[in-house]
């Protein structure tokens, strides 16, 4: 592998990486805040896919398109909570993972019914369609640079969010004792309104911003979901930190599997088999840590 | 209800099985082969969840495997010997079972949930990405596994009738084996690790063995149904090692009541019922059958056993 396509391999390693992060970090801060797992999570990631393709060709620009997406699914997010998400706070995770089960199913058949079941491409915006060139043959997409950009400013933002203002405090005082924080004067109610929102916005933010290079299809939040849940028992739950490195390293390790030609003993393996890359990555992590990487001590 | 209001419960629901298939049509003895051939899988998904309560998310992994097994050992136009290919499908799961469940049984709760499903999917992919077992489409078993006990025949599983009877033993046998481990003393120290494994861990139980050796039994069973399916339907694809098919089976458990026996029974009837109404009614039936599991979710956490007090439900857990 030359040096160029080294870089190139690199670049589209990282894009993929921070997706995955503004997707995981939802998952896992909803999960550390709320104690609620979501198996709907990657749903989110297909229906801001589906509304950047459907509001992108009614409103003629992504621009637009995201931006109302993104307001449509802070509504969504308040919605869900509301109406379902609200009553499994303190059940079994057995409950929650049946409830999140189903809403999954309803989510896959109203996409179906509203949006059909063919495979749609989304144009990138004028301003992001050209190319880097790299080398005299070889160029780069603008628009992977700019999301890549983009997830970056969000995760910073995040972090500040989280660490330097007072919701940032609230939040983390929720996440390690609720009742102390409703003792305080606190709404909890809101507290958790707000985390449900934000996880959603960022997931379907995510599936917005893929959808010019994945295009848009049925399934594409399920895919999402598990690569999601490789990444939160990498990092370990609940754990912001471990979000991001998780995804940068299976972002790398899934890249790479698919490019490098492995050679076992004289015997190529299948490329195929590159996929169980990540999967093999967590069965490792969960031999040296069960917890994840930045997970804290299990019982 | 009295033990012996149970007893006769059983005794009558055993012959109404026996008699279907003189009585039913077809159709219905094929579809009731079906229902218990889900109620093995769901049973042996029970016995994680309901009496160890470990969540497992990807039970369809040892149900898939073992179809597949029979699929890859049955040559392209001749029968599979039943016994050697059953040992060898049931053998194949409980092996799986063994690898993944010495990786994700030190994970606890939430963190079981997601990697169950992690390695499920895996396999999954694995089936559905490489040419190793027809991929996407899946592998045909254009002809039954063959029973022969030396030269003798006992049964001829092309015969529907006959295929019915030899799952409804499975089935018997299956239930009755589950009722006779969570009676034994390990069904005690299982349920004991449900409800506080930090206690039974200071008792000095090594509770890691425990629930290892459970999540392998479990995905023999599993694998029973699986290998079963796949004789039925004579076809195996990626689909019965789908997450769909793991919820689906959690489902049943709880709908039916889990921690029972009869439970996961009557969540798998009810369910593949459902499912059966509501694909008459709509192309779309998975919106009614994701809107019934979300009221199941909210509204029904004891399941139907909790609504009409079945033999057993005592055991039905309440910590909810």
């Amino acid at each position: 592998m030359d040096i160029v396509t080294f870089l190139i391999q690199l670049l589209n390693a990282v894009q993929y990486g921070l997706l995955l992060f503004l997707v995981a970090g939802g998952l896992t801060l909803i999960f550390g805040i709320m104690g609620v797992i979501n198996l709907a999570h990657g749903s989110f990631y297909m229906i801001g896919a589906y509304l950047a393709w459907s509001l992108s060709e009614q409103l003629g620009s992504l621009w637009l398109a995201i931006v109302a997406g993104v307001a449509l699914s802070v509504a969504l997010g308040l919605l869900l909570e509301w109406l379902f998400f609200r009553h499994l706070y303190r059940r079994d995770h057995l409950y929650q993972v049946l409830l999140t089960y189903g809403l999954i199913l309803i989510f896959e058949e109203l996409r179906s019914i509203l949006w059909g079941d063919d495979v749609h491409g989304v144009r990138v915006p004028e301003v992001l369609s050209g190319s880097i060139p790299l080398t005299d043959t070889l160029s780069y997409p603008v628009y992977r640079l700019w999301i890549s950009a983009v997830c970056v400013g969000l995760a910073a933002l995040l972090y500040f969010v989280i660490q330097r203002t007072r919701l940032g405090m609230m939040i983390r005082a929720g996440a390690s004792n609720r009742e102390m924080v409703q003792a305080l004067g606190i709404d909890i109610g809101l507290l958790h309104r707000v985390v449900f929102a934000l996880g959603v916005a960022l997931a379907a933010l995510a599936g917005m911003l893929a959808a010019p290079v994945s295009s848009v299809f049925p399934g594409m939040g399920n895919q999402v979901l598990i690569v999601c849940f490789v990444v939160v028992v990498i990092g370990g739950i609940g754990s912001i930190k471990g979000a991001l490195l998780a995804a940068l390293l299976i972002g790398l390790v899934d890249t790479f599997g698919k490019v490098v030609e492995l050679e076992i003993a004289g015997f190529g393996v299948l490329p195929e088999l590159a996929g169980m890359s990540v999967y093999l990555m967590m069965a490792a992590v969960l031999l040296w840590r069960p917890e994840g990487i930045f997970g804290r001590r299990l019982a | 209800m009295s033990v012996r209001g149970g007893a006769l419960m059983l005794v009558t629901a055993l012959a109404a099985l026996l008699l279907l298939p003189f009585v039913a049509e077809k159709f219905y003895v094929q579809f009731a082969t079906k229902v218990l051939v889900m109620a093995i899988f769901a049973a042996s998904l029970n016995l994680l969840v309901g009496y160890t309560g470990l969540v497992s998310l990807g039970h369809a992994a040892f149900f898939g495997i073992a179809g597949y097994l029979l699929a890859l050992v049955t040559p392209q136009y001749e029968a599979a010997d039943l016994w050697s290919s059953l040992l060898l499908a049931v053998g194949a799961a409980a092996l799986l079972a063994l690898v993944v469940g010495a990786l994700v049984v030190r994970t606890s709760g939430i963190y079981f949930i997601m990697a169950t499903l992690a390695f499920a999917q895996m396999l999954y992919f694995l089936f559905h990405d490489t040419s190793l077992a027809g991929g996407s489409d899946g592998i045909y078993i254009y002809v039954r596994p063959q029973a022969n006990i030396g030269g003798w025949r006992p049964f001829d599983l092309e015969n529907f009738r006959h295929l019915y009877f030899v799952v409804l033993a499975m089935f018997v046998l299956v239930l009755g084996f589950l009722r006779a481990l969570v009676d034994s003393p390990f069904g005690r120290v299982i349920a004991g690790i449900r409800v506080n494994e930090q206690r039974m861990r200071a008792l000095g139980f090594a509770t890691f063995r425990y629930k290892l050796v459970c999540f392998v039994i479990g995905g023999a069973l599993a694998g029973l149904a699986g290998y079963l399916s796949a004789v039925q339907f004579g076809v195996v694809n990626p689909d019965m090692l789908g997450w769909h098919l793991s919820g689906s089976a959690l489902m049943m458990v709880i709908l039916g009541g889990m921690g029972t026996l009869p439970g996961p029974v009557l969540g798998a009837v009810t369910i593949m019922l459902l499912e059966l109404g509501f694909q008459s009614l709509t192309k779309h039936w998975q919106l009614l059958m994701g809107a019934v599991i979300v009221l199941v979710a909210l509204a029904l956490p004891q399941g139907l056993a909790g609504l009409v007090a079945l033999p057993g439900t005592a055991r039905a857990r309440d910590d909810g």
